[in-house]
């Protein structure tokens, strides 16, 4: 089968990010950018479905500046066979976004569509439920194990009281959680394979999808610091901070 | 305004974070709907009911809704949502899987995460893991919303008995199925709803001696919380992980036991009103966020804070 990976480019998870003076947003100009960490596992786990012989073709994409491709180079180093930049330099939205992958996921027919479930700059959470009902596909969200088996998937889902199990009907979606895999570190003989596979590049224009911002940011500021307290030197002094200072037991 | 606010529930109770997510709902109205969707829900229904500033609520019980698997109740949802100004759901598990579906069948932009409503249609929700605070305002006639229980404090319940309303509307979901659920089953109150927490981290090294921390829980009678390297390594289960993408606390103590305190675990924890951190590391960032910090080792430490706890 065929599996369609969503990859966003976003500032470093060890990047100590920046708000910007006038309010307008976060600093991303010379910061390190990499591949959302989630969506590095949504990569591996389509690579092993691969390496398993249960998929035969992985198709990545992102939607962004032309910097994006640098990400797509990435993925095709991890096991994709070919990357699909949606190029724009506009913010794009989670509706806008699961609208694009709506486009490519009906031009490319994929059996299995793999996302992070959130990217770690916006926070959001919504691009792979938005596509899984904007396809009528189910939906297998924050999946710590998969396991296709004929025509389904059965997902083991982490959900806030424990773990869920699901068996969807294929096509679906499914969205991954840290647990689902640990991403494999990439060799210097994949990186350079990756270099020679095919990359398209594909203007949002074509794809005819409204990608207008339907959130409009207003402001972005810097929450309150919390400010270090105090030492104290045994247990016994913290018993007595916490009962007579704090009165919080 | 006409509010709704889609409930959270397991067929046998409303959960805590309801609560917390009728705070929110009643900045906008005080006449509000509540939707319970389920399958023999009743005693649900009933408590819905008792939710104070709430005059009606919605209820579709069916067994196709028994686990609110999305593909299905998404679909309901959207038929009910389109009467309302505004949706609301906590950002659960529950709720970040369904309400984002539920935007698209709209074709509406949903606000993730709010944690503070300054006006109608005028939200704050964190990004970059709680590093930043963006305001935003939504431009479409339905708003709807996720809400972070730790930024809003609970509204109690009266002895209020808005109407009940059947919704008949059987949809069948042909497209997934449930299985099985391996919830942790413990005697200790939720995490989300906690007054207190006792978090552990990498530092205790071994699932046997988290046990540490559980016990020290069970003495003060706290919730137990996990960094996510804990969990990875196996100390604890997945469902006691604080941090961005785990579970947002703010309770009234939170003690941090051998967490070095990552900016994801951060994000998590840093809004409650007291943080203890005890590590070995005196340079451990952890120790930017708390109030009371004891640099010691933590095998000594725990043995001697449960024989003072329990004598005390």
């Amino acid at each position: 089968m065929k599996i369609l990976v969503a990859v966003k480019r976003v500032v470093d998870y060890t990047v100590h990010i920046r708000v910007k003076a006038d309010q307008s947003g976060v600093e991303t100009a010379n910061v390190k950018m990499s591949m959302n960490p989630f969506d590095e596992i949504a990569m591996e786990e389509a690579v092993r479905l691969k390496e398993q012989g249960i998929a035969k073709e992985i198709v990545v994409v992102s939607i962004g500046n032309n910097a994006t491709q640098e990400t797509l180079r990435t993925a095709l180093a991890i096991g994709a066979d070919q990357a699909i930049l949606v190029e724009t330099e506009a913010d794009i939205q989670p509706l806008a976004a699961a609208n694009i992958l709506r486009v490519i996921a009906q031009q490319e027919s994929p059996q299995l569509i793999i996302l992070g479930k959130q990217s770690i700059d916006s926070d959001n959470n919504q691009t792979g439920q938005m596509l899984a009902g904007l396809l009528n596909w189910p939906q297998g969200t924050f999946a710590s194990k998969l396991e296709v088996q004929n025509a389904t998937v059965r997902v083991t889902r982490e959900i806030d009281g424990g773990l869920e199990t699901l068996r969807l009907q294929l096509p679906a979606v499914i969205t991954t959680d840290l647990r689902l895999n640990q991403p494999r570190y990439l060799s210097l003989p994949n990186i350079v394979q990756a270099k020679r596979k095919p990359l398209r590049v594909v203007p949002v224009q074509e794809l005819m999808v409204n990608i207008q911002s339907r959130l409009k940011t207003l402001s972005v500021n810097t929450p309150d610091k919390r400010r270090a307290g105090i030492k104290v030197n045994n247990v016994h002094e913290l018993i007595q901070k916490l009962k007579h200072e704090a009165q919080v037991i | 305004m006409k509010v709704l606010l889609i409930a959270e529930h397991d067929n046998q109770h409303l959960k805590a974070s309801n609560y917390h997510t009728l705070t929110a709902a009643t900045q906008f109205s005080h006449e509000l709907t509540v939707l319970v969707i389920g399958y023999h829900c009743d005693t649900v229904v009933h408590e819905a009911q008792q939710l104070s500033s709430v005059n009606k609520v919605l209820v579709g019980d069916a067994s196709e809704y028994e686990h609110q698997l999305p593909e299905n109740t998404a679909i309901f949802i959207a038929d009910i949502a389109k009467n309302y100004e505004v949706v609301l759901v906590a950002a659960s598990t529950f709720g970040k899987n369904i309400l984002p579906r539920v935007a698209a069948l709209l074709d509406v932009a949903m606000v993730s995460d709010v944690v503070k409503v300054i006006s109608p249609d005028t939200f704050v929700r964190p990004i970059y893991a709680g590093n930043a605070l963006a305001t935003v305002q939504t431009q479409d006639a339905i708003k709807l919303l996720t809400i972070r229980a730790s930024a809003f404090p609970i509204t109690p319940s009266t002895d209020n008995q808005a109407m009940v309303e059947k919704v008949p509307t059987i949809l069948p979901n042909t497209l997934s199925q449930f299985e099985t659920q391996e919830l942790t089953v413990s005697s200790r109150p939720e995490l989300t709803a906690a007054r207190i927490i006792v978090s552990g981290g990498r530092g205790l090294k071994s699932a046997a001696n988290f046990k540490w921390i559980e016990q020290l829980a069970d003495c003060l009678g706290a919730a137990v919380g996990a960094s996510r390297a804990a969990v990875d390594a196996g100390f604890a289960p997945n469902d006691y992980q604080v941090g961005q993408t785990g579970k947002v606390v703010a309770p009234d103590l939170y003690i941090a036991i051998g967490i070095s305190g990552a900016i994801q675990h951060l994000a998590g924890m840093k809004d409650s009103k007291v943080i203890v951190a005890i590590n070995n590391d005196p340079d451990a960032a952890i120790f930017t966020v708390s109030d009371y910090a004891l640099v010691a080792d933590l095998f000594t430490v725990l043995p001697e804070l449960l024989t003072e706890l329990q004598s005390s």
